[in-house]
């Protein structure tokens, strides 16, 4: 190979390469760039101007203002937050106590118990959603937050995964020693284990945390009560009907529930990638 | 009277305080209260939901009310059905949307592991869509898709006449094409930083190496990142199979799965929740889990035998490599 034709190579390898980034990039952000123009614009804008033609102002909150009281997003938000709480809380406590006893302790049962969790990561939540419906019922946990918590806490399998896998890289000699020194099997995981867990509870709870946030199936058919248990996923659904057709607001109501998530995804970028490479490699 | 004492503490029998604090008090106590809540959950809202999918799966029944057993008939309506099977004609344009998937990631993932300039910002603004809560998806794609706004507009900036143009999401002919893309618009970053991830971990010193050598760019791609991230690559090949018979986010937050883009999902959801057709549901749910626990099964078929090290540390293409050598030699022994 002569020299100007590598370099050649390597000139055209990067324009190709640069070419397909922005390409991608460009269709990655088309459809949320879209939205944004869309949300700063006046009804009247809206419905007189192309939708790709930027807005006239862009510091037109109107539409913001209007979706946040029609919406009831202040409610959305509220509610949103109590799950998150709850349902983080709950399930680091659980996952990680869990993964804790099928990695420490050696029972009869151990391999099955593992197995039963196993299965259910490979079934679909929708497929579920068939029979569960007549459960929540029965339990008459439907209409209520705390068991739209319970039913979140109960599906949870990544959570899980992710503990197991940091528990493996925990060396057995810290619990041996610690018992050695007189402390008890809970002061063991209280005292020594769960400080050590801290990345895996980070990556459990952005992981869960966004897949909590932006879950919407379950919270539409178990939260019927619109006005008194939307969440934020949920008030979007105010815009269907009637409203279905006036995407300056609707845009506007995206883009408020978009923001949370844009937040923690640039604070947090880095765990968010690792979290996702690490939960990847279960079963 | 001294000596009785210790004897007596001597032997086995501890108080129920002591056994509780033995190690093995310890552990069993542990093993049951750390267990009985996740247990519970597990049994509630995955294995009580999935027996009970058998046991609908039997009868004619609503949520509430009187319930008539069938037998297997609702399982012969799955197959014979035309709206039900033909829906599972639907996956194979998701199943072309995953495959296209993961060549585009492998390719992105493979750029973007070396430096390239504007790395984390490409990374990012790929990634991103996966963030995005999946009604709020609905809502973007059918701006984005009606008549004469965003991609219409954008088709038009590139010279494209709007008469010539189908409507996106009512056309038959290209609908599902559409709703499928959605969906590599949305999973691709999360695929991309997967692979991302294995890339990071194979040995930098074969790159290294491979530098010293003057390997090309594309043979490094073939001979080092490939084989170092094969096993992921074919997990999520076979994975897609079933993703793409249990598509419904797509059709179910854009189009509700009319102009006939209801695929087996969208149908089962539609005919439990909304007809209440709770019987022929169920037995579409079992007719899919048996599917994907086949696929499964075929899957870990596959890593066993062709990608992870066996007993003796060889690899499947290794244990090849040493047969047709010891073939060549005409060596009976092996």
């Amino acid at each position: 190979m002569t020299n100007t034709e590598a370099i050649l190579r390597s000139v055209s390898w990067n324009l190709t390469k640069y070419f397909s980034l922005i390409l991608v990039s460009f269709t990655a952000l088309l459809p949320l760039v879209s939205i944004v123009i869309t949300a700063f614009k006046t009804p009247e804008e809206y419905r007189t101007t192309n939708v790709m033609t930027p807005p006239q102002s862009w510091l037109n909150f109107e539409n913001f203002t209007f979706v946040w009281e029609k919406a009831g997003m202040g409610l959305a938000f509220f509610n949103s937050g109590v799950v998150l709480v709850a349902v983080l809380c709950g399930s680091i406590m659980i996952s990680s106590m869990l993964a804790f006893v099928l990695n420490r302790i050696k029972f009869p049962g151990n391999g099955l118990v593992r197995n039963l969790f196993l299965f259910a990561s490979l079934v679909p939540a929708v497929a579920m959603q068939v029979t569960v419906y007549q459960i929540m019922y029965t339990l008459n946990l439907i209409n209520s937050l705390s068991g739209y918590i319970i039913l979140l806490l109960g599906t949870d399998v990544i959570s899980i995964y992710i503990f197991m896998q940091f528990f493996e890289n925990l060396p057995v000699s810290l619990d041996e020693s610690a018992i050695l020194d007189g402390c008890t099997l809970f002061g063991v995981f209280f005292k020594i284990l769960l400080p050590l867990l801290k990345p895996a509870i980070i990556t459990c709870m952005i992981l869960k945390g966004v897949s909590t946030y932006n879950e919407y199936y379950m919270a539409n058919m178990y939260l019927q009560d619109k006005t008194r248990l939307q969440v934020v996923s949920t008030s979007l659904y105010t815009f269907t009907g009637p409203m279905g057709n006036q995407y300056n607001y609707i845009c506007a109501g995206v883009l408020v529930t978009m923001i949370p998530a844009l937040i923690i995804f640039i604070l947090c970028q880095k765990q968010i990638y690792s979290g996702l490479a690490q939960g990847a490699v279960k079963g | 009277m001294k000596s009785e004492r210790s004897v007596k503490s001597l032997r086995p029998k501890l108080s129920i305080k002591q056994q509780i604090m033995s190690m093995r008090g310890q552990r069993i106590i542990i093993t049951v209260a750390f267990m009985l809540v996740p247990l519970l959950l597990l049994f509630l809202f995955t294995y009580l939901p999935f027996f009970k999918m058998g046991q609908f799966s039997l009868y004619e029944m609503r949520y509430i009310g009187k319930r008539t057993f069938v037998g297997l008939q609702n399982y012969a309506d799955v197959f014979s059905r035309n709206d039900v099977f033909g829906s599972l004609k639907l996956s194979l344009y998701y199943l072309a949307a995953s495959f296209i998937q993961l060549a585009l990631a492998l390719y992105l993932a493979a750029t973007l592991s070396f430096k390239v300039k504007g790395g984390a910002f490409f990374k990012g603004t790929i990634f991103f869509p996966y963030l995005v809560c999946g009604i709020a998806i609905g809502f973007i794609f059918k701006f984005f898709f009606t008549r004469g706004f965003v991609l219409d507009t954008v088709l038009g900036y590139l010279g494209a006449n709007l008469e010539i143009l189908p409507y996106w999401l009512r056309d038959t002919g290209v609908n599902n094409i559409m709703l499928a893309a959605t969906s590599i618009w949305r999973y691709l970053g999360q695929n991309m930083v997967l692979f991302i991830g294995a890339i990071m971990s194979v040995d930098p010193s074969l790159y290294e190496a491979a530098n010293i050598d003057g390997a090309s760019g594309w043979n490094k791609f073939r001979h080092i990142t490939l084989p170092g991230i094969q096993s992921i690559v074919v997990l999520n090949m076979i994975l897609s199979i079933s993703g793409s018979i249990s598509a419904f986010e797509p059709p179910f937050v854009i189009t509700n799965g009319t102009f006939g883009t209801a695929t087996y999902f969208v149908m089962m959801n539609s005919l439990a929740h909304e007809k209440q057709k709770v019987g022929l549901a169920s037995a579409m749910a079992v007719v899919l889990m048996l599917i994907i626990v086949l696929v499964t099964l075929f899957q870990r078929f596959v890593s066993s035998t062709f990608l992870e090290e066996d007993k003796n540390g060889y690899t499947f293409s290794e244990r090849r490599a040493m047969k047709k050598r010891a073939d060549a030699r005409g060596g009976r022994g092996v």
